[in-house]
């Protein structure tokens, strides 16, 4: 799950992770009355627009500003419309709310964050001289910039791993103990709070020599949120794709792409490649679409339904190998689907629907299909399956 | 011979009771397999389908002299259930429990592998041996005994990829599904590994996905070890980066974990890499035919 850098910061705070004094505000008035709080000598100030996602400077989401006033006129500007960045797609995300900081200048910027290694099965430490860059970026031209370094999740960062790290990172002694000490804090954070990523970009030396979190990311493990109410509380549906928080409250795994083939399939690899397939026919998948293993009539039918939300979708390809989940069920499921949407006015029988049925149950679940009035497009394997759900729309 | 599993694996299902737990004991049961006991705490004395129940797993071994467990407890309880068949002296734990903590993977992964445990899973569809025994939740009738191992991250795909084989006559050794997690107990080199040894397998097909870095540390492991041809598919080329596709390990992230760098690997590695997952049963016997006709003619 993600979370918010406000929401990421209060984290941070708990673990005594210094971050600038900041408040969040929803409108314009409450931004200029953020800044009169959160201001010190000599400080101005930044309005940071809170979305879930990355690139918001790229996207004008981030105002350096030096007087109230002007923080203001910033927030009304970045509330006024979804904010579009080059990790958010055209649409962008709503803007709801803006982090106002103080802030003073950055004398140097270092990058750190933990990710888990699933080859080394152990967390690692990403940290570079290189902050406030994309770390892709500078993966990608200058590596050497990069340094990696394992802890046990079994014991923690211990002090001194730590303290070395900080001293390949700042050679003023006094600096690479504060830094150690964030360090340390954010492998805490990521072993208590179940955390899958957590990164401070830039975590900045300032003029003044203290050393600060300005920026924070941390998602956290959805296997994990029941340990975590308090966290699972900051789920923010506002950021997500509208299809995906419809499908998540029913517990189907959905991702909307840009295709029009709406696809429903059971198993995620098997949904995998069932978009790969239709792809590998000519056609564009409108979706991932994962009913799970022991999906009964009513998620079948659930899952037209999301899947005809996406007024994109030209046709329907239902691929299912019924393993734990029947052939039977799955027929009947789909017809339940069709009576329902059309009393609903949805006018489905207009969609080609193709329909690839394999494994337990097999033959009833077609004998009930062949039966009803609904003029199915049987396929009898995967290819012909794709291969035909392309041919009715082109 | 077959890898890991047979006819004579005496196995306990923990979670017996609960809903996936009886279900699949039956199915289990059906197929064949040897279903020594069940494990659920307060529920010992009970017995499901003619298979006695017991408190914790240590009665059951000691009782029943178990070797293998089979589980199907709650996300919650999972990485415990884990310890306490391996503390019971379990030295073959299948895990197909969904939604694991990945900590508490990380955290007991690193515990079976000093313990010299093999783990299967978590979130996975389990192992089969055809026609000897089947544990997890495939669809036994797909399967046929013979000579193809195949290991996969997925479930379903799996089915279809057995399928597909079974359609074509040809059987399999083992089949073993890993899991679809960030982290699991046993990866494709393990699996490849010991397909590699079995004297049984004669090729194998492997399915990858999008995500972490196992198909790529699978593909060093083929050039430099497997003599046996490996048919491969990648599922998730369309998959959009930074979401997760219903598997918690099947996410693109920061450029790594893509299908294109995957099946780049296994190719230079020499696995044939079928570029639609509807080919991965006749390429397979395409490869099959090829590779031992050549050996045949090698021989002579």
């Amino acid at each position: 799950m993600n979370i918010h850098e406000f929401q990421a910061k209060e984290l941070f705070k708990r673990y005594q992770i210094p971050v600038n004094t900041g408040v969040v505000a929803r409108t314009s008035q409450e931004a200029r009355a953020a800044a009169e709080k959160v201001a010190t000598p000599g400080s101005n100030f930044v309005v940071k627009a809170q979305v879930h996602a990355g690139g918001r400077g790229k996207g004008g989401g981030i105002k350096l500003v030096n007087t109230p006033e002007e923080a203001a006129a910033a927030a009304e500007k970045i509330l006024k419309k979804n904010l579009v960045t080059p990790q958010t797609g055209p649409e962008g995300k709503p803007v709801h709310q803006v982090l106002v900081e103080a802030t003073t200048e950055i004398a140097r910027e270092y990058y750190a964050s933990i990710v888990l290694d699933r080859s080394a099965c152990n967390p690692c430490f990403i940290i570079s001289k290189a902050g406030g860059m994309e770390i892709e970026e500078v993966a990608a031209r200058e590596p050497e910039k990069i340094l990696k370094q394992h802890f046990p999740a079994e014991t923690g960062f211990d002090a001194e791993a730590a303290l070395a790290m900080a001293q390949k990172l700042d050679s003023d002694p006094k600096i690479a103990v504060e830094l150690a000490q964030i360090f340390q804090a954010m492998a805490r954070l990521f072993l208590e709070c179940d955390v899958s990523l957590v990164e401070i970009n830039p975590l900045a030396v300032m003029k003044s020599g203290a050393v600060i979190a300005i920026d924070a990311k941390v998602n956290i493990d959805d296997n994990a949120l029941f340990r975590h109410p308090d966290i699972a509380a900051w789920y923010d549906p506002s950021q997500e794709d509208s299809r995906e928080v419809e499908a998540r409250k029913i517990d189907l795994s959905y991702v909307g792409l840009d295709g029009n083939i709406g696809c429903i399939v059971n198993g995620a690899g098997l949904a995998m490649a069932t978009m790969d397939i239709i792809k590998y026919a000519g056609g564009e998948p409108a979706n991932f679409l994962d009913v799970g293993g022991g999906a009964g009539k009513e998620k079948v039918a659930a899952a037209f339904k999301i899947i005809l939300r996406d007024p994109r979708v030209k046709a329907i390809l239902v691929n299912i190998f019924g393993g734990i989940m029947r052939c039977d069920v799955v027929a009947e499921g789909i017809l339940a689907a069709v009576t329902e949407l059309e009393a609903a006015g949805v006018a489905i029988r207009s969609l080609p629907l193709v329909v690839r049925l394999e494994g337990t149950n097999v033959e009833k679940g077609r004998e009930i299909l062949d039966k009803s009035d609904l003029k199915v497009i049987t396929a009898s394997g995967f290819k012909e399956a794709a291969e035909k759900v392309v041919g009715a729309i082109s | 011979m077959s890898i890991l599993a047979d006819r004579n694996t005496r196995l306990i299902v923990q979670g017996i009771t609960g809903a996936h737990g009886s279900f699949h004991t039956e199915k289990m049961l059906e197929y064949g397999t040897k279903v020594v006991g069940g494990v659920t705490p307060g529920k010992g004395g009970q017995s499901i389908f003619g298979v006695p129940v017991f408190n914790t797993v240590k009665e059951a071994v000691e009782t029943t002299a178990a070797n293998a467990s089979v589980i199907y407890v709650p996300a919650k309880f999972a990485a415990a259930a884990i310890r306490e068949a391996g503390e019971a002296g379990i030295r073959l734990i299948i895990c197909i429990t969904e939604g694991i903590p990945t900590l508490d993977m990380v955290k007991i992964v690193h515990w079976t592998r000093k313990e010299n445990i093999v783990l299967i899973g978590p979130n996975c569809p389990g192992l089969i041996t055809p026609d000897e025994t089947k544990i997890g939740i495939m669809p036994g009738y797909i399967h046929k005994k013979g000579p193809i191992g195949v290991v996969s991250r997925s479930g379903t795909l799996t089915y279809e990829a057995v399928w597909q084989l079974t359609q074509l006559g040809l059987g399999q050794s083992t089949c073993i599904g890993i899991g679809g997690d960030p982290v699991v107990g046993t990866s494709f080199v393990d699996t490849l590994r010991l397909f590699e040894l079995d004297p049984e397998t004669e090729a194998i097909v492997m399915i990858g996905e999008i995500g972490g870095s196992a198909e790529e540390e699978a593909a060093q492991f083929i050039q430099k070890e497997l003599t046996k041809p490996v048919v491969a598919f990648v599922a998730g080329g369309t998959a959009p980066p930074g979401k997760r596709m219903g598997h918690a390990g099947a996410i693109i992230s920061g450029g790594s974990g893509k299908a294109s760098e995957k099946i780049r690997c296994l190719e230079q590695a020499g696995v044939t890499v079928v570029p639609s997952p509807a080919v991965i049963g006749e390429t397979m016997a395409k490869v099959y035919r090829a590779h031992y006709a050549a050996k045949s003619r090698s021989r002579v």
